[in-house]
């Protein structure tokens, strides 16, 4: 039944005015990026790409972009490598200790990043490793590792053993029924995980504001960095460009899993 | 075959924990540890245990002002976002499937952008400078600007913007157990919507919007960049003062302190709220 053709007209007011909140500061951005001034303004007595061309002068930002990248890449491809098999061991096996297990992998979740920036900017510097791309990336795998976990236990859990247990019992090896059965049924899950993994990666700021070093530098903290002394055009050419990758994503996302549940941990 | 299938389980899932003890447990318990030593101007951080930093935070008005700011300010935003969150997440339940997935995408998809430039985009409508100040003045219904830009209300208007997809998730989610035929009962005994909303859903969904509240409220209390950038160097809350404490003025362990104090009643608040939600609506949660 179309419920929706009967929606009250407040409710859709309402719907309308949420909608525009929650567009409103992105747009913006994305206007004032194409301004021709040299100053942040509205482009509507002169557009220019001159600030998307000022991006490519912008070297310091476009290395930090690069290295976000990178890391993003590593800090998910890492964390997918560990959540997998703990996935598995959690949807599928029950053993003692497995809510513990579970508990100490989604923690991350629980502790505010800044937290988590202080403690490991302490931990780091003790290991002499503070603002080098190796503590960063272990910092970013672990803060990311809880994000594939969920979407990996969500996927394992949601099929049926009976198909394992059958190449089992035809004779198929462990590493086999792994390879060519569980893997394969688990396999859209671990994607979406990587993904949103690696987003989270690309996107944080606040612990890697205390783990970065000013050679080592991401996009959002070079962005920070740079708002806190002054806010130009430059930033919102650059914030247009990421609104628009990061859309795409968010489309890719939607399309194959629903952004609702990507983002609550469910496939 | 009794004993590998026994220690499988662990076998796969110690890299995982071993990566969680070394990066997370430990440093947080070498955090709790470092909030118990003294502050040494030269060195940073000086020989012996003492509760000094924390006695610090305890008599110092200016700490106190700082934690009511911060726990005012998530306490604004998680009731904001409740507020709004809560039906936007029911009128997305009623909308057609099409409508839906661009809405969707709209209200969730924000989650997946750096808060960076969510934040950014909130300095360039607030600013004295910016588009609502200019925007008032050219219809001529202000002559000076308003400051918006480093207020309480300019935080909180920027971190419901950044949080309230948090809540609407969880509502949403909530929202698809509950059976559309008992709203449609109560609309078929004569209900008006907002009898409807009040009586019959939001009763219903108030699960969702406790563990909403609650993702939000440690969220809000957390949040480093948006008070950082909207709120500016006066209006300071715990996380920017934390950052102050550990890159500014390098005295790392009353930084840790801050830390320790910040999670501890985050953790309080939010126990106190489940607590009393759940005592509340009790039947909901049986």
């Amino acid at each position: 039944m179309s419920r929706a053709a009967k929606t009250p007209l407040p409710l859709v007011a309402f719907h309308w005015g949420f909608v525009i909140f929650m567009l409103a500061p992105l747009v913006m951005v994305a206007l004032v990026s194409f301004t021709d001034k040299g100053y942040v303004s509205m482009p509507f007595d002169g557009a220019s790409w001159r600030w998307y061309r000022a991006i490519f002068d912008a070297s310091d930002f476009v290395d930090a972009f690069w290295r976000s990248l990178g890391l993003g890449f590593a800090a998910a491809t890492i964390a997918t490598l560990l959540a997998v098999p703990a996935g598995m061991a959690i949807a599928w096996h029950r053993f003692p200790g497995r809510d513990a297990m579970l508990g100490l992998l989604l923690s991350p979740l629980m502790v505010p990043h800044i937290v988590l920036g202080i403690a490991l900017l302490r931990f780091l510097t003790q290991l002499g490793a503070s603002g080098t791309l190796w503590g960063l990336t272990a910092a970013h795998t672990v803060i990311v590792l809880p994000y594939v976990l969920r979407l990996v236990v969500a996927a394992a859990t949601g099929f049926d053993r009976s198909v394992a247990q059958a190449a089992q019992s035809l004779g198929a090896s462990g590493w086999t029924v792994f390879r060519r059965i569980e893997l394969p049924l688990v396999l859209p899950g671990v994607a979406g995980g990587w993904l949103i993994a690696f987003i989270n990666s690309f996107d944080e700021l606040t612990m890697s504001i205390f783990v970065a070093s000013a050679a080592t530098q991401t996009l959002p903290v070079k962005m920070y960095n740079h708002i806190a002394h002054t806010i130009d055009p430059l930033l919102a050419s650059i914030s247009t460009v990421l609104i628009m990758l990061t859309l795409v994503l968010m489309l890719v996302l939607d399309r194959f899993y629903g952004l609702d549940r990507v983002l609550s941990g469910k496939t | 075959m009794q004993e590998p299938r026994n220690l499988l389980p662990y076998w796969l899932s110690t890299p995982a924990a071993l990566a969680m003890l070394a990066f997370v447990a430990l440093p947080l318990v070498l955090t709790l540890s470092l909030s118990l030593y003294p502050f040494v101007p030269s060195t940073g951080v000086g020989e012996g245990l003492t509760a000094a930093n924390y006695a610090d935070i305890a008599k110092d008005e200016y700490f106190h002002t700082i934690f009511a700011r911060t726990f005012g300010m998530a306490l604004l935003v998680t009731a904001l976002c409740v507020l709004i969150g809560v039906p936007e997440a029911y009128v997305l339940s009623r909308l057609s499937s099409r409508w839906r997935a661009v809405s969707m995408v709209v209200v969730l998809g924000p989650l997946l952008i750096s808060v960076v430039v969510r934040t950014l985009g909130w300095a360039v409508l607030l600013g004295n400078e910016g588009v609502i100040n200019k925007s008032l003045m050219a219809l001529g219904l202000i002559t000076e600007p308003i400051k918006m830009m480093f207020t309480f209300t300019g935080v909180v208007v920027a971190l419901v913007h950044v949080l309230v997809p948090f809540m609407v998730l969880a509502v949403w989610a909530s929202l698809q157990k509950v059976d559309p035929a008992t709203e449609d009962a109560a609309e078929s005994l004569g209900a008006g919507l907002p009898t409807v909303l009040t009586r019959i859903v939001f009763p219903q969904v108030i699960p969702g919007v406790l563990s909403g509240g609650l993702i939000v409220f440690a969220l809000a209390a957390s949040a480093f960049a948006t008070p950082a950038i909207i709120g500016g160097r006066r209006l300071k809350v715990v996380p920017t003062t934390i950052y102050d404490e550990f890159l500014g003025n390098l005295n790392w362990p009353l930084g840790a302190a801050l830390a320790v104090v910040l999670v501890i009643v985050v953790l309080a608040v939010s126990l106190g709220m489940n607590r009393f939600v759940e005592r509340r609506w009790k039947q909901v949660f049986q």
